[in-house]
């Protein structure tokens, strides 16, 4: 590449001389400015995605610093007065029963509701019936726990009030039952009701993406509609399945404001038709506001005990998900 | 002639041992009038009826199946019957909840309950206005004013870095170690319960300024880490569907990278971009926990989100119902607290109607 001979004057600096605007007619300069901008663009953008990384990453740090007190502090000044495991325990069981009635209730219709919309709903409705589910998912959670807290509750109580009298002999419904209704099962029904969506839309997806060769021949072969769906659909979004339930299992645990409304805690007990339990999420909305001092360092520890469960939750379904993306025979 | 045909048809070796067509009516007929027996005998009521009659249908009309057409057959048609009743038993909770809200939040929502805060809004006075049969005062306007101002910060924050993110997951980092640890740390983000969120701002925010600082911008951040990862994965998805055609078009006019970004591809993809922004704005606004340890609580108007505590409408919905304002008589808080949560489903329809109509309307015009 020939530069200009030393003493010579390009023409953009003719230009700058007489006072005219460089960029328009000049390409050397409009090209240096160009180059300026992809570089600036590039590194804002890089920047922004690195700057995420550091939010999750200060996410923990923050969560860490701010529950270390909690961990040196004696144990006698700790709610419960026996260190911060034998306080955050009982409220992990909780979380994990509530989120396991969730998931008892929300996996088998979620996935029926999958299979309705993508393989049993008359074609031209279907779409709408996707709409219709996700209207679910849209409703604020503070919402389902005040419908949980004012209709749901008062219904239930009565079937609990049975339960209790009738197979009172089973350790998870012995009575008295709760007259209010506001029992663990209650939150597992609604914690239900905000999972179903969830796991819907993510099996749907999956099973939409079913080969249609394979459906064609299983049902080429004679097969009926629910043995061409068990031979060609399911084994297809069998990883799909698991991880949906996996986001909702995630979703669950980390859901407050339905439980938080839904529950009246209390200790830990083996009855879900009695009042008591307790989860972490609801445990610290419930008492944060109020918090402070200790208090305040305690909530925040069970908060990052909240953050790891559902961490590694989260982490083993989207290792699932990216594990079968890359081995798809769909593609 | 006709007639003699169909008969034909019905006898033909093709249709033998299936059942007509009316078979499953005859059965879903006889099983509504035994469940009304059944349910009359225990007592009765319209959902014992509607179970008893379901529960009977399914195993009868499984028996029938099995007995005139063979098991598989019969299992065949037992799966369908959950499908469908599974789809049903979804719908519940949602035209419960629908009616609920409707039923109760309307006769709340009036021009006084837009219009004016809880200020000076006490037990007494709900107690008067029962005892005197008057309207009841106080409103939401505080939450909505509350609401608005942590929402619009929590976009602003989170829709440049959202977008950022994702551009240069699109068009820089492709197939780098840096976007796939970007990729799969949004994925885990969307994942975070929203009170940890919350929790997160408020530790941030302890430390920098002193414990206990608790304002609408410290939820707003809090907001945004939820929002952020929502918008980075609705605008990565749109950024892809962009025609690497108009790209390479782009640059063989010799146009600039960074050009070609903010002048075709963004615009291409931004009916797409909108409508995720939209729904993300639509899933904050209706979050509850975050707020709570993040914003406190008022109940008289704050405009400034930078000092004091401030309501939404979330939090407003949840103080009524689990503090009434009256201990004695909680009546005239449920009664806000419906009309409050009518606004806020209100408003997330329409923020969802509106991403809908953004998405198709300015849908990309990429066919040829």
């Amino acid at each position: 590449m020939t530069g200009p001979a030393p003493g010579q004057v390009t023409a953009p600096e003719i230009d700058r001389l007489e006072g005219k605007d460089v960029s328009t007619n000049s390409l050397k300069a409009s090209t240096d400015r160009g180059r300026a901008g992809d570089k600036i663009f590039s590194g804002i953008s890089l920047a922004a995605g690195v700057l995420i990384l550091a939010v999750l990453f200060s996410v923990a740090v923050f969560l860490l610093v701010q529950a270390a007190p909690t961990f040196v502090a004696d144990p006698a000044e700790v709610t419960g007065g026996n260190g911060f495991t034998a306080y955050i325990l009982p409220i992990v069981i909780g979380t994990v029963v509530a989120a396991t009635i969730a998931l008892l209730i929300a996996t088998p219709v979620g996935i029926a509701v999958a299979l309705f919309i993508s393989h049993y709903a008359p074609r031209r409705f279907s779409r709408a019936f996707g709409y219709v589910i996700d209207l679910l998912a849209a409703i604020p959670s503070v919402i389902y726990g005040a419908w949980g807290y004012i209709v749901l509750a008062p219904q239930l109580a009565k079937v609990y009030t049975w339960l209790a009298e009738n197979l009172g002999w089973i350790p998870f419904f012995t009575g008295p039952a709760s007259q209010t209704g506001k029992t663990m099962l209650t939150a597992g029904i609604v914690l239900a009701v905000m999972v179903i969506p969830i796991i819907t839309s993510l099996s749907r997806e999956i099973f939409l993406q079913t080969p249609n060769l394979h459906e064609e021949a299983a049902l080429a072969m004679g097969a009926t509609r629910w043995e061409m769906v068990r031979m060609a659909v399911l084994p297809f979004a069998r990883p799909g399945i698991i991880s949906a339930t996996m986001l909702g299992l995630g979703r669950a645990l980390g859901e407050t404001m339905a439980v938080a409304l839904v529950l009246s805690p209390g200790a830990l007990v083996a009855s879900l038709v009695k009042s008591g339990n307790q989860t972490i999420a609801a445990e610290i909305a419930l008492n944060f506001p109020e918090a402070f001092g200790l208090r305040l360092n305690e909530l925040i520890a069970a908060g990052l005990v909240l953050f790891v469960i559902t961490l590694i939750v989260n982490m083993i379904a989207r290792f699932i998900i990216t594990r079968h993306q890359e081995f798809s025979g769909a593609n | 002639m006709a007639a003699n045909q169909t008969l034909q048809r019905r006898q033909s070796h093709l249709t033998r041992g299936h059942l007509p067509s009316y078979a499953v009516w005859v059965v879903l007929a006889a099983s509504v009038v035994l469940g009304a027996a059944l349910a009359t005998l225990i007592g009765f009521s319209v959902v014992g009826w509607a179970v008893i009659t379901a529960i009977v249908f399914v195993i009868t009309a499984t028996i029938v199946t099995a007995v005139a057409e063979g098991e598989r057959k019969a299992k065949d048609r037992l799966v369908t019957f959950l499908v469908y009743g599974a789809f049903l038993i979804a719908l519940l909770p949602l035209v419960s909840v629908l009616w609920t809200v409707l039923e109760r939040g309307v006769p709340g929502l009036n021009y006084n309950f837009l219009f004016t805060s809880m200020n000076g809004v006490t037990g007494a006075v709900d107690n008067q206005a029962l005892e005197n049969g008057t309207p009841v005062l106080g409103g939401a306007y505080h939450a909505v004013v509350g609401t608005l101002q942590i929402t619009l910060w929590a976009t602003l924050i989170s829709v440049p870095i959202g977008l950022l993110t994702a551009v240069y997951l699109v068009e820089y980092g492709a197939g780098r170690g840096l976007t796939k640890a970007i990729t799969f740390f949004v994925d885990v983000m969307t994942g975070i319960p929203s009170i940890v969120a919350g929790l997160f701002a408020a530790a941030l925010f302890s430390l920098l300024f002193g414990p206990g600082t608790r304002t609408g911008f410290v939820a707003a951040v809090a907001l945004s880490v939820l929002m952020i990862p929502v918008v980075v994965r609705s605008t990565e998805e749109m950024l892809k569907i962009v025609p690497n055609e108009l790209r390479e078009a782009s640059y063989a006019l010799g146009v600039r990278k960074w050009r070609t970004i903010t002048k075709v591809v963004i615009p291409t993809a931004i009916s797409g971009i909108a409508s995720g922004v939209t729904l993300s704005i639509a899933r904050v606004i209706g979050e509850t926990a975050p707020i709570l340890v993040t914003a406190g609580f008022a109940s008289s108007i704050n405009m400034n989100v930078f000092s004091g505590w401030m309501s939404t409408l979330p939090t407003f919905i949840y103080y009524q119902i689990l503090t009434p304002t009256s201990p004695t008589s909680p009546d005239p808080s449920t009664q806000r607290a419906w009309a409050a949560a009518l606004l806020l489903i209100l408003m997330v329809m329409l923020l969802n109607l509106v991403a809908r109509f953004v998405a198709r309307m300015f849908a990309p015009k990429t066919s040829r």
